[in-house]
């Protein structure tokens, strides 16, 4: 690769901030309001979290099919380019030029032979290589570039780049492990189901804001003590229940987690673990049950995989529905999500328009993702307003097995790793 | 006016003068079912709004980059009156929310064209949410993309297409547009 203009930084080459003041409870199971309004503490999580030793993720292949497509992404809150190569291989790098800290590339998603800083056209090739420069030797003799100016030492800082099945992650290290490593056994079997090998279908994609700090959205789908008391669609309509058979798997650092749930056959008319769920109404069904038809396509044991992968991905797979959360972090209390939306390239046309009617569960208008979404600003509007105070975390326990569902296991692991990679 | 002048008019010239006529009682009759749509939205009825639509009305709420990339997939999708009521229904009893009002400002009513009894039309809308104790903020704006079946004197949604310009939604959108 020629362009060799990288992220080393690290951590290494930045005055770190006093943060003596921000002491962390001594029960594990309580979390300080800190984590989620400091806005010290979120710019560590850019620079030890997002660009540190981890694999984000970035687009799917499917956005960049051809040489010379591209989409604008994100790596934590730093917008970055994916593009694919003259080669086909996927290249990614700031979009920031290396001159005056253009953000050049201002389009979702397009195709080109070059990337053009239209400030004063410094112009670089699909690998962010700098290839020209605009009067670099000056007028007539006169001003340019100082005669020691190298083109190769100004190219756009370019990411290490991983794909599986489809999907693209990117690091600012240039010596992570493989993402399998990175996944662990247990979460690449979960990837695997999710991404199950055949060629993606890109559907659409959603764009919202979330008054909130991003860390509450992992937390949110490491949480399945909510999934059957905030949504009342599911239960409502008998698609998830506490009585569901259900497992929480987590690699071994705690960073990742899945939540797989098989729903039961038919419809669930009576269930002991109903009682307590006030909106259980075992008579209530849709007038076009459509929306939730099950059409089986893979031999998964499993109806429902919601998969997160640290940091900033969540992978979504409900009955017939497949999507991507990619978390970008706006600041400590904000964040986007960028929703994107896959079928498969054999569906039929059925098959495709039973996946998007399905899709009005999810996203920010859907039956459940609205409630999420409120839930998360509801969070945060408490932490900003009212005096702080640590959050509970503390159902369950760390050594259960892996069916216990009403248990806070997966967000305690998550904070154990988030401690060491923060050194908090 | 005294010394207005009628001049004497050809069949053609009246012809068309019928149908500028036909045309305007068209937008008139889009603009009223449009601030009926907008008002029983905004009083918070959302259980009246499948009545808006034919029984095999389809609704449509598409971000504009997806719309004008070939990307199918809509935030908001029902197809035919089952699935508006489901979607009413869980909007009215299962979705948890804010409390919000919602005001729509419809305008820009243009009519496309009326063929076997259907009528294509747009319109340009606005979308504003006021939720406790912040201010009022612009939710939404975009057009809608609409076909009409005339039946009567009435008015009923074949198919509203909203494709917005508001592509970073803020939060979540609770009450279709």
């Amino acid at each position: 690769m020629s362009n060799t203009c990288r992220f080393i930084e690290n951590g290494e080459t930045r005055a770190e901030s006093d943060l003596s003041d921000l002491v962390w409870p001594n029960d594990p199971a309580a979390i300080p309001d800190w984590v989620y309004t400091d806005r010290r503490v979120y710019d560590l999580e850019q620079e030890r979290i997002f660009r540190g030793r981890t694999w984000n993720y970035i687009a799917l292949e499917v956005e960049v099919p051809n040489p010379g497509d591209f989409i604008r992404s994100y790596i934590g809150d730093m917008p970055i380019v994916v593009v694919r190569g003259q080669d086909g291989a996927i290249n990614a790098f700031e979009n920031r030029c290396a001159h005056r800290g253009v953000e050049f590339c201002k389009t979702y998603r397009g195709s080109a032979k070059q990337f053009v800083c239209p400030y004063h056209q410094w112009t670089y090739d699909l690998t962010g290589k700098l290839k020209s420069v605009p009067f670099r030797r000056g007028v007539q003799g006169q001003g340019g570039m100082p005669p020691d100016f190298k083109l190769e030492d100004h190219s756009l800082r370019r990411l290490s780049v991983t794909t599986r099945r489809g999907a693209i992650f990117a690091s600012c290290a240039d010596d992570m492990e493989s993402l399998e490593d990175y996944l662990g056994p247990d979460m690449l079997d979960q990837y695997d189901t999710m991404f199950d090998g055949r060629p993606l279908k890109l559907l659409g994609i959603h764009r919202n804001v979330i008054p909130g700090n991003w860390k509450l959205y992992q937390e949110n789908l490491k949480d399945p003590y909510h999934a059957t008391l905030l949504h009342t669609y599911l239960t409502t309509f008998g698609l998830f229940v506490a009585g569901n058979k259900t497992l929480i798997v987590a690699d071994e650092k705690g960073r990742h987690s899945s939540l797989c749930s098989r729903r039961p056959e038919g419809r669930l008319e009576s269930d002991s673990n109903t009682s307590q769920i006030g909106s259980f109404h075992a008579t209530m069904k849709l007038a076009d049950p459509r929306v939730l038809e099950l059409i089986k396509e893979s031999d998964s044991p499993w109806n429902s995989n919601a998969i997160t992968i640290w940091p900033n991905l969540i992978a979504i797979r409900q009955s017939n529905i497949f999507s991507i959360r990619h978390i970008v972090p706006m600041g400590p209390d904000e964040f986007m999500l960028i929703w994107v939306n896959f079928g498969f390239a054999d569906d039929t046309p059925e098959m495709e328009a039973h996946r998007l009617r399905q899709n009005n569960i999810f996203g920010p208008g859907g039956f459940i993702g609205i409630d999420d979404n409120e839930a998360i600003k509801f969070v945060n509007d408490g932490l900003q307003r009212s005096q702080p105070r640590p959050g509970v975390v503390s159902l369950g326990r760390d050594d259960e097995p892996p069916e216990t569902v009403i248990t806070d296991r997966a967000i305690r692991g998550m904070y154990r790793h988030y401690r060491e990679a923060m050194g908090l | 006016m005294s010394n207005l002048q009628v001049k004497p008019v050809t069949s053609e010239t009246e012809k068309l003068m019928y149908d500028r006529a036909f045309l305007r009682e068209l937008r008139h009759m889009v603009e009223d079912f449009n601030c009926d749509y907008a008002d029983t939205l905004d009083r918070g009825e959302v259980e009246k709004w499948p009545d808006f639509f034919t029984d095999d009305g389809v609704y449509r709420l598409i971000a504009r980059d997806n719309a004008e990339s070939n990307l199918p997939l809509p935030l908001m999708y029902c197809d035919g009156k089952g699935m508006l009521k489901d979607r009413a229904y869980a909007i009215a009893h299962t979705e948890m929310f804010a409390p919000r009002y919602t005001m729509h400002q419809i305008a820009q009513v243009r009519i496309l064209g009326f063929e076997d009894g259907i009528v294509s039309a747009q319109a340009n809308y606005v979308l504003y949410e006021t939720l406790i104790d912040e201010p009022t903020h612009l939710l939404q704006c975009g057009k809608y993309h609409d076909r009409f079946l005339l039946r009567g004197d009435r008015l009923l949604l074949k198919e509203r297409n909203c494709i917005y310009d508001t592509l970073l939604i803020p939060t979540c959108i609770v009450f279709p547009p």
